[in-house]
């Protein structure tokens, strides 16, 4: 299992659009992953939850994967939510 | 987790705020409120500084009865700097030393006109809903036949299409996806849907839907208490999965042990149906009908008993 925090740099943050995007990311891998913000965690692979965290930019968010690819999940994701558009 | 202020109380309550109107942002820490009758008395050894003071019918007559100089004095102890504020009931009239000493040093002063059990019991049922140990779980919550069931499974197992089908069949759903726990007492868990996401659905190929505007009001809950946890899993041909049902498989979330049934999911299964007979079935057996464990006595019965006469 790995964690990482990270910053999400989007500059719309996690709006619907681009968290469909991300849980798509994420469902391409078959590591277990979550994502933390003030101590809630949701599962990264389902839409309803990680909307209803409102991520923003800007915001703090920690990443946490447990599997067989675990690393390439993170990383992937990682790059997602770092780049600015 | 939330911080409670002090206003948060005044705004749930509908309290009057009287005086010290500077402290109303104080936290709340503890769930306990203290009716600090030895310390009108003077004896403030182990005085809750911290908590709501409650000043009753009680409290406030033997309060009269004290010489002026020894008000002042006892009131100036009991608003300390992290008393986060001092409620009157019964509406009764405040005495001058308190709103004097209250506003000196910022604890706020509100009045409620009811009662000071039913103002206690409320306040601290309140508080402690607030600062219940919170956990977030990923599944789907629906309240089926009154018995809370915590649907979950992997992503992409078919827990909102099951929810789904069963708002259709007449149930309700709590949450979707994300459902909030927290625990009340030592074995109640409470769970609700994240304020963002109430009543929504989320289906693939048809993306968001709102059940309350599909369905309307009758097919959605706020809150419900969690009774049974349901886990879907894609059908594994080498595992056993329970035929007989005799034993009770267990998930523990916070410090409540839930009965949990394992489902396996294969195309052409009705998970609905399932579910709902799961629900059932479990109210069967908390009113004392366990037919598992009915069936499997007269099963031993016949094993153990002498063959019938008549059947040679």
């Amino acid at each position: 299992m790995i964690e990482r925090k990270i910053t999400v740099n989007l500059t719309t943050g996690l709006q619907a659009r681009p968290a469909a995007k991300f849980v798509q990311e994420a469902n391409r891998y078959s590591s277990n992953v979550f994502l933390e913000k003030d101590n809630k965690r949701v599962n990264a692979k389902s839409i309803m939850g990680l909307m209803s965290l409102a991520v923003g930019t800007g915001e703090e968010i920690l990443l946490v994967a447990d599997g067989a690819d675990e690393e390439d999940v993170i990383s992937e994701l990682t790059a997602f939510v770092s780049k600015e558009q | 987790m939330a911080k409670v202020r002090t206003k948060d109380i005044i705004e749930r309550f509908e309290l009057e705020l009287i005086a010290g109107k500077d402290g109303i942002h104080r936290e709340i820490i503890k769930s306990d409120i203290s009716r600090p009758g030895m310390e009108m008395a003077g004896y403030f050894k182990h005085y809750p500084k911290e908590r709501l003071q409650l000043l009753g019918k009680t409290e406030l007559s033997f309060f009269y009865d004290l010489a002026n100089d020894v008000k002042q004095d006892r009131m100036e102890k009991l608003c300390t700097d992290i008393t986060p504020g001092i409620i009157i009931t019964r509406g009764l009239e405040v005495p001058q030393q308190v709103i004097d000493a209250a506003n000196n040093a910022g604890v706020p002063i509100m009045r409620s006109p009811h009662k000071t059990t039913s103002v206690m019991s409320r306040i601290t049922n309140y508080l402690e809903s607030k600062f219940a140990p919170f956990t977030a779980i990923h599944g789907v919550l629906v309240d089926i036949y009154g018995v809370g069931v915590l649907i979950t499974g992997q992503s992409g197992v078919g827990k909102s299409e099951a929810a789904l089908e069963l708002v259709k069949r007449g149930h309700r759903l709590v949450a979707d996806d994300s459902v909030e726990i927290r625990q009340e007492d030592f074995d109640t868990l409470i769970g609700n849907s994240p304020p963002l996401i109430e009543h929504l659905l989320e289906i693939r190929g048809l993306g968001i839907i709102d059940v309350m505007t599909l369905f309307g009001a009758g097919a959605v809950r706020n809150y419900k208490r969690i009774s049974l946890v349901i886990n879907l899993e894609l059908w594994d041909k080498d595992k056993q999965y329970d035929r007989l049902g005799l034993d009770e498989e267990l998930m523990k979330i916070m410090d409540v042990d839930l009965p949990k049934a394992t489902i396996p999911v294969r195309p052409g299964r009705n998970l609905a149906v399932i579910i709902e007979v799961a629900a059932m079935n479990f109210r069967l057996k908390r009113m004392g009908i366990n037919t598992a464990a009915e069936f499997s006595k007269k099963l031993t019965k016949m094993i153990e008993s002498d063959p019938d006469p008549f059947d040679q």
